[in-house]
């Protein structure tokens, strides 16, 4: 299996700690974003968006990097990882309403943070846009809340068992924790308990290893 | 076996995008109405069913769930599983590419332009222009991706209908009812998969319930 983009990638890195959950062979093709390398003709016939990461599985092409670690997950299912639960409809419906939480209402409070603080300095040469950081901490805080209250009540998202649904918070998470407004979650001790636990894994010790924080 | 109850308004795209699985899938169903401009989503009775506060909200037995993506899987799992393909290791991966394209990057521009071209007027706020118009540039070069991907086959993940195209019904139909509509019949296989769609009993169904000025103009307010 290959997988095209970059390391740096958190879409990149969703499908990667896939990969490594399931203990699939696979090859990273690293393409330089930064050299546009995403926009040559080649990745566009593999992604329409010019975006990365792609997939390639023999002749199956996929894109977006939640329907390719879906993919990935089904494929090399077993009993000992079954991070979709699609046999058990119930828990597969815990895994999906987390995962579109971690995509509607998780990424949009806490991303800006790690874009103004980390990508666009480093894509753009911009400084931190601080009213943009207090808005997203404020919106961030309400949604940990939230979290806390699952937490509390289970040991990870879904349910009482890992799955999807945590594995998709570990990008941008990890990037944030990177940022000087992580001790924002010490006020969410389930929260940050459970995040010490994915950091404990070992796909994500590995992936979070190419995935530096300074630059 | 009792109905699934679907907490919510019916004019909400995101409602639709579940009324419409459960209409495919033919679930005995009730919608249980709820006022936003009441309040009723922020209020502890159903912050209880959904933290967030948001509706749809689905109650099956002693399951409830939120999300409307996750409500839509779960109906077409348990009653309609042909609609996700999830036999077929490809057809699911294909059916997922496209519902996760409509959910980050044509889901944004539409309720953007539809938020500022039918909304705001109702709410009492100028419309911006800019706004439309940076989210019309983006949306051609989207439309040619769907166009391609719509030579292939007639449906986005292939010959028949998924819930790839399903996901897509609650906004296209408040984009298709603005007056940019006319967008659209530059990309010829993207508005005969329009039409398609429209022509479904269920979505001539779920499309009852959801007037173009959302009930704003018959002071109808959601």
């Amino acid at each position: 299996m290959k997988v095209f983009g970059h390391p740096l990638s958190t879409n990149v890195a969703r499908v990667l700690v896939c990969l490594e959950e399931v203990g699939a062979e696979y090859e990273l093709v690293t393409l330089d974003f930064l050299a546009g390398e995403h926009n040559v003709p080649d990745h566009v016939a593999r992604n329409p968006f010019g975006k990365i990461p792609a997939l390639q599985d023999g002749d199956l092409i996929l894109f977006e990097s939640r329907a390719i670690a879906k993919y990935i997950l089904r494929k090399f299912k077993s009993r000992e990882v079954d991070l979709l639960r699609e046999g058990d409809i119930e828990a597969a419906a815990m895994v999906d309403a987390w995962t579109e939480v971690e995509a509607q209402q998780y990424y949009p409070a806490l991303s800006p943070v790690v874009f103004e603080c980390i990508i666009f300095p480093i894509m753009r040469g911009t400084t931190t846009d601080q009213s943009v950081v207090d808005e997203s901490l404020e919106k961030l805080k309400k949604v940990l809340d939230v979290y806390e209250a699952q937490l509390s009540k289970h040991e990870y998202l879904a349910g009482d068992f890992f799955s999807f649904a945590d594995l998709n918070h570990f990008p941008f998470t990890f990037y944030f924790m990177a940022t000087p407004y992580a001790p924002v979650f010490d006020a969410y001790p389930r929260v940050k308990a459970w995040w010490q636990r994915l950091m404990l894994r070992p796909s994500i010790k590995k992936i979070s290893g190419n995935m530096p924080t300074r630059f | 076996m009792a109905p699934m109850k679907v907490y919510g308004w019916a004019v909400s795209p995101w409602m639709a995008r579940v009324l419409v699985c459960l209409e495919e899938a033919g679930v005995e169903y009730e919608i249980v109405p709820m006022s936003r401009s009441g309040g009723d989503h922020r209020r502890p009775e159903h912050l209880a069913r959904n933290p967030f506060g948001e509706i749809p909200v689905l109650e099956d037995g002693d399951l409830t769930l939120y999300q409307s993506r996750a409500i839509a899987r779960y109906i077409l799992r348990k009653c309609k599983p042909e609609l996700l393909r999830e036999g077929n290791l490809a057809e699911s991966a294909t059916v997922d590419v496209w519902v996760e394209v409509e959910s980050h990057q044509l889901h944004p521009i539409l309720r953007d332009i539809v938020v500022q071209c039918i909304i705001n007027p109702y709410i009492g706020l100028d419309r911006d222009q800019a706004v439309v118009d940076e989210n019309l540039a983006k949306l051609r070069p989207l439309l040619q991706v769907y166009e391609s991907r719509l030579s292939s086959s007639p449906y986005l993940a292939g010959d028949h209908v998924s819930l790839a195209d399903l996901s897509h019904f609650g906004f296209m139909r408040y984009f298709m009812a603005s007056e940019y509509t006319g967008v659209v019949d530059d990309y010829p296989r993207v508005k005969a998969w329009w039409d398609a769609l429209l022509a479904r009993p269920s979505v001539k169904k779920v499309i009852a319930g959801m007037p173009p000025d959302f009930g704003m103009g018959s002071g109808k307010m959601p």
